[in-house]
């Protein structure tokens, strides 16, 4: 770069500073954006310490200190929302790995390339559905009078109908099928493009060494995934206290009889504030789920550090 | 060479990817089937891909009740278009100036941007805060504003897309003619990033159009600021309301048939689905380069 083009430098300080007006400019509105959205919350967190009292103002009732969180901690409801949350998202982690990497390499045995591009289409197609949309599709599958599966399906098969949509033993699969469903094109794209970077001659090694197709999945595919893996396993690990508000919300329509197996810390939190107008309570739980989620985001980062330094956030 | 092997797993891969392309595709035909189905046969037998007796009520009952979910509609594409538009300049204008590489404060700056990505306050904090003090409730910023407009993400992919693809000389020559750093990037970076701009501006898109969070968090039930996602959100809740309080039931009209329902979220998805061919190509190269996150 020739610098005998650029700008003169430093004549003063202050020539230097009015060359980047502009840019101030710029960056303010986004930066006070910014503000609004993300750092007026935090002043408003104290809530979840105070006593709330109208008549002085949201803002202004009694510093309670943690007398919220005790409050919070001896209900049924906190135990059930921290495991619903945390061992969904376990099981989403290992279920969606073990199926997004069987199916991309699968993905990748199918030589035809018009083939795979209708198959990548229509499978990225719930990716881009909102979960009321998919709401309502799961409805017409499983409402207990007009839905497919207790009118075609279980039919045929002479079983009783299920009433899905009071029944909790079945919504972990239910969820978890949910989930797969509307992500199974976004990791099918995310891990070919992993795929894509293993370079050609690899496999013709190990073609010119008699391996098979089983060996050459095992001993390259996969090992040359392992980083990629291990990665994204880490990074869900940082969002381990945050679920799909959608997915718990929308897919169980808000049924009284499912909350034991769909009431994550999200839907709690909206409940209690939107459904019983509890705002202490739902800011406890807010200020709970950000309080472990940065510990556990700071963990995860420390982790990638430790295993790829270039992928960490800071 | 192709072995009898490979020939095996290219088979099995067209059997799996075959069965999740139709589980990904039935839906959508069983909702589209449902909305075309006679009321008294989807009750009678369930929604079924093969009804007994077709019928279009359904539609002619959307274009009578029009004012509710064209309004809608309009909401829906009003919010989308306004809220891409300043979202992705806003995120550009940002990351241009955080692409400056003496900026002074540059790195402070970063930092509390980064920062959101690692803490909140939480739903119920932003809630106080748009209800509270800015009083946004029921009005349209209520679905364009909150957590929506801008991310952390967007304003570090712009900045790193600025940092490394433009070149110096271009920005210096502009600046040597005299142009202002408002024009230069105006005529010259925004132009040249339209891979980019097109990229965040179809994910920002997309989380208009399919938002409904906003919507229970900041419009009352009976507001008029519904939008396509927040309708289809509230005839749900309203079904609910009607079967929990089954004894003050009122026969009538006040909530949609069920093939209607199924109508009105055909209206809610069609868009995504034509317009789907078109973006998809974008998505997957967003994908592709990293500038798109799960």
């Amino acid at each position: 770069m020739d610098t005998a083009v650029t700008v003169p430098k430093k004549k003063n300080g202050k020539y230097n500073l009015r060359r980047f007006i502009p840019f101030y400019l710029m960056a303010l509105p986004g930066l006070a954006y910014i503000f609004i959205n993300n750092y007026m919350p935090l002043y408003g967190m104290q809530i979840a310490f105070r006593k709330l009292d109208y008549s002085a103002g949201v803002f202004n009732g009694p510093w309670v200190w943690f007398d919220n969180f005790k409050f919070l901690f001896q209900t049924q409801e906190a135990w059930v929302m921290t495991r619903n949350t945390v061992l969904y998202n376990l099981l989403f982690i290992i279920v969606g790995t073990v199926v997004g990497m069987t199916v991309a390499v699968l993905f990748n045995e199918i030589r035809t390339r018009l083939a795979q591009r209708i198959y990548q289409s229509l499978a990225l197609i719930p990716y881009f559905m909102s979960m009321v949309i998919v709401s309502y599709l799961c409805f017409a599958f499983l409402s207990s009078d007009t839905g497919f599966i207790n009118n075609t399906v279980l039919k045929t098969l002479g079983i009783e109908p299920v009433s899905w949509y009071t029944t909790a033993k079945h919504w972990p699969i239910i969820l978890l099928i949910v989930s797969q469903w509307k992500g199974i094109g976004f990791s099918i794209l995310m891990y070919t493009a992993r795929l894509l970077t293993i370079s050609d001659e690899y496999y013709e090694a190990a073609t010119l060494d008699g391996a098979s197709k089983w060996q050459k999945v095992w001993h390259i595919m996969l090992p040359m995934l392992k980083p990629a893996i291990i990665l994204m396993v880490i990074l869900s690990l940082g969002c381990m206290f945050y679920s799909d508000f959608g997915l718990f919300y929308q897919i169980p329509m808000n049924s009284g009889a499912l909350y034991q197996v769909t009431t994550t810390i999200d839907v709690y939190a909206f409940r209690a504030l939107m459904g019983l107008g509890d705002i202490t309570m739902s800011s406890a739980v807010g200020v709970y789920q950000s309080a472990v989620g940065f510990i556990l985001i700071i963990i995860s980062n420390l982790i990638i550090r430790k295993v790829s330094k270039e992928n960490a956030l800071f | 060479m192709i072995t009898k092997s490979d020939k095996r797993w290219a088979f099995s891969g067209h059997v799996v990817l075959g069965f999740i392309a139709v589980c990904s595709v039935a839906p959508f035909i069983l909702l589209i089937i449902a909305s075309f189905t006679d009321e008294a046969a989807s009750l009678r037998n369930g929604y079924s891909f093969t009804p007994e007796k077709w019928s279009k009520a359904a539609y002619e009952y959307i274009l009578l009740q029009w004012d509710t979910i064209g309004r809608a509609y309009m909401i829906t594409i009003f919010i989308t278009v306004v809220g891409t538009f300043s979202g992705v300049m806003m995120a550009g204008m940002l990351g241009y100036s955080l692409a400056q590489k003496d900026l002074p404060g540059r790195n402070i700056i970063t930092f509390l941007i980064m920062f959101t990505m690692l803490f909140n306050g939480g739903l119920t904090a932003t809630y106080i805060v748009y209800t509270q003090v800015f009083h946004i409730k029921n009005t349209i910023f209520g679905l364009l504003v909150p957590n929506l407009l801008l991310n952390a993400f967007s304003i570090v992919l712009f900045r790193n897309y600025f940092e490394f693809t433009m070149e110096k000389a271009l920005l210096e020559a502009a600046r040597i003619d005299g142009a202002s750093e408002m024009r230069t990037f105006w005529s010259i970076v925004l132009p040249l990033s339209l891979p980019m701009i097109a990229t965040v501006g179809l994910m920002s898109a997309l989380m208009y159009w399919n938002d409904w969070i906003n919507g229970i968090y900041y419009l009352s039930p009976n507001s008029k600021m519904q939008s396509i996602q927040t309708l289809l959100n509230r005839i749900n809740e309203d079904i609910r309301f009607l079967q929990q309080n089954s004894t003050v039931f009122v026969p009538g009209d006040a909530i949609p048939s069920t093939t209607v329902r199924m109508a009105i979220a055909v209206v809610g998805i069609l868009p995504i689905l034509l317009l789907y061919p078109f973006f998809q190509k974008w998505f997957v190269r967003g994908v592709a380069t990293g500038a798109v996150k799960g």
